[in-house]
């Protein structure tokens, strides 16, 4: 079928592995997002809090610095469970930013031109078309949360020392952890979201409502019933929860002891949860819907 | 009229050696779509009853009313609806088990819009080959290429938005034959075009069709684009298969019924086509119908009309229109056509 041939041929070069076709999407996408300038500066004003820890690692370890500054940065600022808790909300909030921005058109916009057809007619799965769309959120948000927050845990461990180290690997799972939990929440949400509402500015506003919300109604069912369980129907709740435990900070938002949900809750309820917008999604991805 | 639809009607086995255009005799054993007891519901509503049968031919039509089981025909094929029953065979591969591997060689024109708004032409089509395994590099060169093929060379850099409804089908196709498919099913390829485009649709069908790399099944309401693509036809109704049918037999067995119309002393004439073995009925007092021996030729009915004075005004083939066949399944009862029209369940 070559240009100046005008004939049909068939293909008869090699194919690409299988596993790997759902990269396709997230490849394409990033095209798409980095021609836009707001996001290419959004993007890298995501790297702003962890440079500004790496320096902050940097001058913990660099005496002639601390010295010229004329304070503790060690009493001040202390490299530890904390330090990286606090790296770890700072970055999910970006993460949340670019979710709300990019999220809501990944989905609706096959769905607004009948374009799932034209995906599912191919050797292509409605499995891997949806991981791939969460690829695309999965791959830009672990590159704002859990790689640096690893790198900084790196760079901290190789000034401090292989002790160091060692007795505060949790860190670096809860890092892994709780960047994932965030991470994997905020890819389901989007897409299911994307799924399911059209319209680009009403999806933004729907996961922006649902946080909102769910810690509005938390908060009521608390409230009038006089118990803590109505935490788990709020979101922020549920990863503050689960964001605690990880790293080893139990209710480090000072609430009453008689509103702090139970760890294996939380769990629980976002498993549920996740599970809820898989369910969704299997019921919109689909090559065509069967009125019955 | 009955029987002539009844004579058209071949048992799908037996017409797997009459498909021409082939440059795959090896693989003519191998039929294109085998339809093994088939059955599709929608919320227990039957869609399509019990297909069986098998087709073997470089172009198929479909063809049967709206809401007849057409598209459903086909998205079962492609494995977007589960068989309530059944299962079919594409290229020898079950469509239950081997849904990726068939769809490998499956090219797809959807009947509906469909495209990615925001999105270069090349880059859907280059996408799209991409999803059908081919690397990067290939799938944008490919892309141009099939762009180039449908037409749409020069405008691939637009955005899809901005096309006209002709020009989307177009780049619908390109996506369809982006990746060389075997089988390449076309939903309606010619919906909504105005004449010149839709001609250069049916242009470039035909000319996939002859290339002889690719099947094409043609799903069509339109009579016309069915006749002038595709050789075998497939007439669905009510979910049942009403008439399976080779126009290219079709086309050369009715080539031996002629009506012709003279001037003159045709006695002596019909006389001695009668001596030629022709069989002959006189319709009117200047017409007169024949079936011609496989012997005799149209020049030697000239040669006997210029010997006995007679002028010969008009000499039509009778021949039965898709047209007239496609009607004739639409008013045959209930549309379990299977084994109304003789069709066997080939090949096993």
């Amino acid at each position: 079928m070559a240009v100046h041939e005008h004939a049909y041929k068939p293909y008869a070069g090699p194919l690409t592995p299988v596993w790997s076709r759902f990269l396709i999407i997230p490849r394409h996408a990033y095209r798409d997002v980095f021609a836009s300038k707001l996001y290419t500066a959004l993007f890298a004003l995501c790297f702003v809090c962890p440079l500004v820890m790496a320096i902050l690692i940097y001058l913990h370890h660099n005496l002639t610095a601390m010295a010229a500054l004329s304070i503790s940065l060690k009493d001040i600022v202390p490299i530890n469970g904390f330090f990286f808790q606090f790296f770890v909300g700072t970055q999910t909030f970006f993460a949340f930013v670019l979710t709300v921005l990019m999220g809501p058109p990944l989905i609706s916009r096959d769905l607004a031109n009948n374009a799932l057809p034209l995906y599912l007619c191919r050797p292509f799965s409605r499995a891997e078309y949806v991981i791939g769309k969460m690829s695309v959120l999965l791959i830009l948000i672990s590159a704002i949360t859990w790689i640096p927050g690893e790198l900084l845990f790196l760079f901290q461990s190789y000034l401090e020392g292989a002790g160091w180290a060692a007795s505060n690997l949790w860190i670096a799972g809860a890092v892994f952890v709780g960047s994932w939990t965030w991470i994997l929440l905020l890819a389901m949400l989007s897409v299911t979201i994307s799924a399911w509402v059209k319209w680009r500015l009403a999806a933004s506003a729907a996961l922006f409502g649902l946080f909102i919300i769910s810690n509005a109604i938390g908060f009521m069912v608390n409230g009038v019933l006089q118990t803590r369980w109505g935490g788990l129907f709020n979101l922020t709740f549920i990863m503050k929860t689960i964001e605690d435990s990880l790293f080893r900070a139990p209710n480090s938002a000072g609430l009453p002891s008689w509103m702090v949900l139970p760890t294996s809750a939380a769990w629980i309820m976002l498993a549920l949860f996740l599970a809820f917008c898989l369910f969704l999604l299997t019921r919109r991805v689909r090559a065509y819907e069967v009125v019955r | 009229m009955e029987n002539a639809i009844n004579s058209s009607v071949e048992p799908l086995a037996s017409v797997a050696i009459l498909s021409e255009g082939s440059d795959e005799p090896a693989k003519l054993a191998e039929p294109v779509i085998h339809l093994d007891g088939l059955s599709v519901q929608f919320g227990g509503r039957p869609i399509l009853k019990e297909l069986r049968g098998e087709l073997r031919g470089r172009a198929i039509g479909l063809l049967g009313p709206n809401g007849a089981g057409k598209t459903t025909l086909i998205h079962t094929l492609l494995g977007f609806h589960p068989p309530s029953s059944g299962t079919a065979h594409i290229f020898g591969r079950d469509i239950r088990k081997e849904a990726k591997p068939i769809r490998t060689q499956i090219g797809y024109l959807p009947e509906r819009d469909s495209f990615i708004a925001n999105m270069t032409c090349v880059h859907f089509v280059r996408l799209m080959a991409e999803l059908s395994g081919l690397p990067s590099e290939a799938a944008l060169e490919r892309a141009h290429e099939a762009l180039f093929y449908v037409g749409l060379g020069e405008a691939r850099y637009r955005q899809l938005g901005t096309y006209s409804l002709g020009m989307k089908q177009l780049a619908k196709l390109a996506q369809a034959i982006v990746h060389g498919p075997r089988l390449i099913f076309l939903d309606e390829p010619t919906n909504g075009l105005d004449p010149p485009a839709r001609q250069r649709m049916i242009e470039l069908v035909r000319q996939i069709r002859d290339s002889g790399k690719a099947h094409i099944l043609l799903s069509s309401h339109l009579l016309r684009d069915v006749e002038e693509c595709c050789e075998e036809i497939l007439i669905i109704k009510d979910g049942s298969i009403a008439v399976y049918c080779n126009l290219e037999e079709e086309r050369r067995a009715n080539r031996k019924f002629l009506e012709l119309e003279t001037r003159g002393d045709r006695e002596a004439f019909v006389e001695a086509i009668g001596s030629l073995g022709c069989e002959y009925a006189l319709t009117s007092e200047r017409r007169l119908k024949l079936v011609l021996q496989n012997d005799v030729d149209i020049r030697d009915l000239y040669q006997l009309a210029g010997a006995h004075k007679v002028q010969i005004r008009r000499l039509n083939f009778k021949r039965d229109s898709l047209e007239d066949i496609f009607l004739k399944a639409m008013e045959s009862g209930n549309g379990d056509g299977n084994r109304a029209a003789g069709m066997r369940e080939g090949g096993k």
